[in-house]
């Protein structure tokens, strides 16, 4: 499991402290939306990264990186022209292709839009074979609202709430957290499915009011983030009870992630 | 086409949809059709809140007034939901301000006559408190879901 190396072609700056780069190899990396990759910044280190890009276009690799720790500064560090290794695409993928005839609400919270944003491409991509499309969103402050410039266009075709926690004057969106969204999603219960990324907690209350609006918990999809090492399910930093995040996961049904997040010492 | 009466327009608002008939009709009673344009206040901090709103179209930001930083939002209310307890809990004042973003559409309710009706019919009482008490919960979840911060940094 070497790293193959890639280039950044392109890096755009989204918030404050979170970069998007555009990242080529010898070879196209095709990929489903929801894995991710193994990024190395040379001599720094290695982390686990969602794709972020458009799965129709393997041949540009996408990452959405926050810089939170030394790696992730120095892969948001990373400028035009410079050398990431990549391993990779690893985990499992979200349901779009169960999703078809459904309808799919799409729930995310600040950075946990990024890995949702494959998915979110594909369902445009192919809107006819879906049912309606919503996605809610929250983020701390409308500064911290990622793919402005796409919100809009996805717009055209889904339905889009956004909310945030703190506004800033003259902002006309909704103020409170992302739960308070779900009563808006013209989505059908009985025949959907939910796409849920973010912290957490938000994902816990999330999936609450989902299971009460009548979605049931097979259908309910989570991205789970641990401390992804290896990426090839040995080295069990990621485990989570029996499932190895990196390869089990990191997108698993509410329905097999209940029973593990319910025991606090995992 | 027939103009619909505030116990239709009620039958359709999430928040009283499953009442029971007779007592959506004694609810109805005390309601009225309102709009308000964007920037205008449906309610004051410290003014009496002789009404609550069952939105029916557009959005209220839930305000304060803090020095330095003006009017500062801490909650919107969209269609579908209810603007203002206070009617219901003495002294019977606006907490915060309530300002329309959008233009509203809304039923307004009289809180004085529900609160007679509330003391006379135990059923409307009930219904009402229980409705509340859901919406006050539900608002007390998400004030602490926001406490949490979730979308900040871990500290390193």
């Amino acid at each position: 499991m070497q790293p193959r190396p890639f280039v950044v072609r392109a890096r755009r700056r989204e918030l404050a402290d979170t970069v998007t780069l555009e990242l080529t190899g010898d070879a196209p990396l095709p990929f489903s939306p929801g894995q991710f990759n193994m990024l190395y910044a040379f001599g720094v280190g290695e982390i686990a990264i969602s794709i972020s890009g458009d799965p129709a276009q393997p041949e540009v690799l996408r990452h959405t990186v926050r810089a939170v720790g030394r790696v992730s500064e120095a892969l948001c560090g990373l400028r035009r022209g410079e050398g990431v290794g990549v391993r990779g695409p690893y985990g499992t993928p979200w349901p779009v292709a169960e999703a078809e005839g459904l309808d799919v609400l799409v729930v995310a919270g600040g950075l946990g839009l990024a890995p949702l944003r494959p998915a979110i491409l594909h369902l445009i991509r192919h809107r006819q074979r879906y049912g309606h499309l919503v996605m809610c969103y929250g983020a701390r402050t409308p500064a911290d609202v990622l793919y402005q410039r796409e919100l809009a266009r996805w717009q055209r075709a889904m339905q889009v709430e956004v909310t945030v926690d703190s506004p800033v004057s003259g902002w006309q969106g909704s103020v409170g957290v992302v739960t308070a969204l779900l009563p808006r999603a013209a989505v059908d219960p009985a025949r959907a499915v939910a796409m849920v990324c973010g912290p957490e907690i938000m994902m816990r209350f999330v999936t609450r009011d989902l299971l009460r609006m009548g979605l049931p918990p097979e259908r309910i999809y989570l991205s789970m983030e641990r401390n992804m090492k290896c990426a090839i399910g040995l080295c069990g930093h990621c485990q989570l009870g029996p499932a190895f995040l990196c390869k089990d996961g990191p997108v698993l049904p509410w329905s097999r992630l209940a029973p593990l997040l319910s025991v606090r010492e995992l | 086409m027939k103009k619909k009466t505030i116990g239709d327009l009620l039958r359709e608002h999430p928040f009283f949809a499953d009442l029971e008939p007779q007592v959506l009709d004694v609810v109805a009673c005390c309601g009225q059709n309102v709009h308000f344009a964007s920037g205008e206040l449906l309610g004051r901090e410290g003014q009496e809140a002789s009404f609550f709103y069952a939105l029916r179209k557009g959005r209220v930001a839930i305000e304060t007034f803090v020095p330095s930083r003006g009017a500062v939002t801490i909650e919107t209310v969209d269609a579908g939901g209810v603007v203002g307890w206070s009617w219901l809990v003495p002294p019977h004042l606006w907490v915060f301000d309530a300002r329309a973003v959008l233009p509203v559409r809304a039923i307004a309710f009289d809180g004085q006559c529900l609160r007679s009706r509330c003391e006379t019919d135990a059923a409307v009482g009930h219904a009402l408190l229980r409705r509340f008490a859901g919406l006050l919960a539900e608002r007390l979840r998400a004030t602490r879901l926001r406490l949490l911060d979730v979308y900040g940094h871990a500290p390193r």
